[in-house]
């Protein structure tokens, strides 16, 4: 049940509907950074206050809520806003991803499709994808208003000439809707086609740096790549080792010092729907094993 | 011929205080103009309302542009501004650092202004890199290195490759060999006037240095007290200068 001593979903209405305002003219500026004005909240920086906040103005209280944090629903920051939002919001929490209505995520999107009755909110370090190469807020601003994004070329270039291939595998830049080139998030590069013509709504929230954009509904997304260098959605080559999937992103494990691993999905509910659903991987069973050695 | 760029009564003020006043002058296609003075006598000032940096009070720049012909670039919105300044026009700077991006490659470096306006095949644009840096003399295998690997010499005929490689009309420098040595300053100067000939460059260089511009411009301009005192081919006024400004200029010049 809810606390009292919240108002629901922790923010209070008058903030919530700030956010709001940020969020649908996000959704009616695709790419586009929205300044807000991000509050304090119960936890650090870094650990998505700017997801959180998104959460909070988007959740209704018949939502369904799922967190997931590099894919798994099981980790610490995953489970704490997963509880955050239960004490102060009383919503229904899943860990399925075909369940849920809004999904926040740090560094992932769910290898289920989405479909169109659902939120997905990312957690943002930092939203501006030129801030590396170009420090000046004031000049970032000019080249997005003037698509000044040669610059973000150089980035790449720099990568093949050291790399001899583009060797930018997370916030990975994207151009929206052909106008505005936008940071996706730390999610892998891997992730980046998933965004371009999806269903679900995508918002993207950076606390630290008080910035909102969005991505609506079935929106054209282009990974930045060159004509001799194009875009590669890469992951690691080998099927999940607990469940056998062939398609989706996947963690590399240690599991001892003598040079043993195995390669997981990092999807953890994806995994856990597969397994139940009759698939082996290769180092299934052997895992059962070495966990009552 | 139709001049390059024909400035009008360009007035600058910082408040009460003068900037430059009154300047005007055409500079036509392949011509070097050079301007000269001392410390304060406007010459930056002038040369940062020419590239657009600075907005004048009064007066206008047209420029001949390639479409549309002779445009008053005061009039021109930021971006179509900002779209010349990466492909008609250069600039560069007295500081190699503030017209080059130190974290960024040689080769990155000279490519940015080709990715600007939009180039996007990779190998292509390592190549043209490759043959600026050879035409500035540096020489291939130092294309990956960043520019705080280079010496200060080095670092300047970067950013004049960089600045160059769009195949710019105009080119506005701010002394360019500032702060080099003088063998070093020799070797850059000659270098400009190959390109400057080569590529038939109109250029405006300010400088307080007479050599420089005795070796590259071939008209001058001398400024004192944001006022333009004299004007005329170089050799003329470094020759015979009227102005008596001009003859404390010239005498000023230490002979070895």
């Amino acid at each position: 049940m809810t606390d009292q001593s919240y108002n629901f979903a922790y923010l209070d209405e008058q903030t919530k509907r700030m956010i709001r305002r940020a969020i649908l003219k996000g959704l009616a500026i695709p790419g586009y950074q929205v300044p807000f004005a991000s509050r304090e909240m119960p936890m650090p920086y870094g650990w998505g206050t700017g997801g959180v906040q998104v959460s909070a103005a988007t959740l209704m209280p018949d939502d369904t809520f799922k967190v997931i944090d590099q894919g798994a629903d099981d980790t610490t920051n995953a489970v704490s806003i997963r509880k955050f939002f239960e004490k102060t919001a009383g919503v229904a929490t899943t860990e399925e991803t075909e369940k849920a209505t809004v999904i926040q995520t740090r560094h992932r999107i769910p290898e289920t499709p989405l479909h169109e009755d659902q939120v997905l909110v990312y957690q943002v370090p930092i939203p501006e994808p030129l801030r590396f190469l170009e420090p000046r807020e004031t000049e970032t601003r000019k080249m997005h208003s003037l698509e000044e994004y040669g610059l973000m070329h150089v980035k790449l270039y720099e990568d093949i000439s050291q790399h001899g291939a583009i060797a930018t595998s997370y916030a990975y830049p994207v151009k929206v809707e052909g106008r505005y080139v936008m940071d996706p998030s730390p999610i892998p590069k891997f992730d980046n086609p998933k965004m371009a013509d999806c269903p679900a709504i995508q918002l993207f929230g950076a606390g630290r740096e008080q910035r909102i954009y969005a991505l609506p509904p079935y929106s054209r997304v282009v990974s930045l790549d060159f004509e001799d260098h194009p875009f590669d959605p890469s992951k690691a080559d080998h099927p999940c080792d607990l469940c056998g999937a062939e398609d989706s992103y996947l963690d590399e494990v240690i599991t001892d010092d003598a040079g043993g691993r195995m390669f997981v999905c990092s999807d953890t509910d994806y995994c856990r729907a597969r397994r139940e659903a009759g698939h082996v991987g290769a180092q299934a069973p052997a895992m059962k094993e070495g966990a009552g050695a | 011929m139709k001049p390059l760029l024909q400035v009008r009564d360009i007035s600058k003020f910082y408040g009460a205080r003068l900037g430059c006043r009154d300047v005007g002058f055409d500079l036509y296609p392949g011509e070097v103009m050079g301007i000269v003075g001392e410390s304060g006598s406007g010459k930056s000032t002038l040369l940062g309302c020419l590239a657009g940096q600075l907005a004048p009070d009064t007066g206008e720049v047209l420029f001949d542009t390639r479409g549309e012909g002779p445009r008053d670039t005061l009039k021109m919105s930021e971006p179509e501004r900002r779209m010349l300044a990466r492909t008609d026009w250069a600039f560069v700077h007295q500081h190699a650092r503030e017209g080059l991006r130190m974290g960024v490659s040689a080769g990155g470096n000279v490519g940015e202004r080709l990715m600007a306006v939009g180039a996007r095949h990779y190998g292509d644009i390592r190549d043209q890199a490759i043959d600026w840096l050879g035409r500035v003399e540096i020489s291939e295998d130092r294309v990956d290195d960043k520019p705080t690997a280079f010496s200060g010499g080095m670092q300047q005929r970067l950013q004049i490759a960089r600045n160059l490689v769009t195949g710019p009309r105009l080119v506005f420098m701010d002394e360019p060999t500032g702060g080099l040595d003088v063998s070093v300053q020799a070797r850059l100067l000659d270098l400009l006037r190959g390109l400057v000939r080569e590529m038939g460059l109109s250029a405006i260089i300010v400088t307080h240095d007479l050599a420089v511009v005795r070796l590259l411009a071939d008209r001058l301009m001398v400024m004192k007290d944001g006022h333009v005192v004299e004007t005329g081919l170089t050799d003329q006024v470094l020759d015979d200068p009227q102005h008596g400004y001009t003859q404390l200029l010239v005498s000023s010049v230490l002979q070895v």
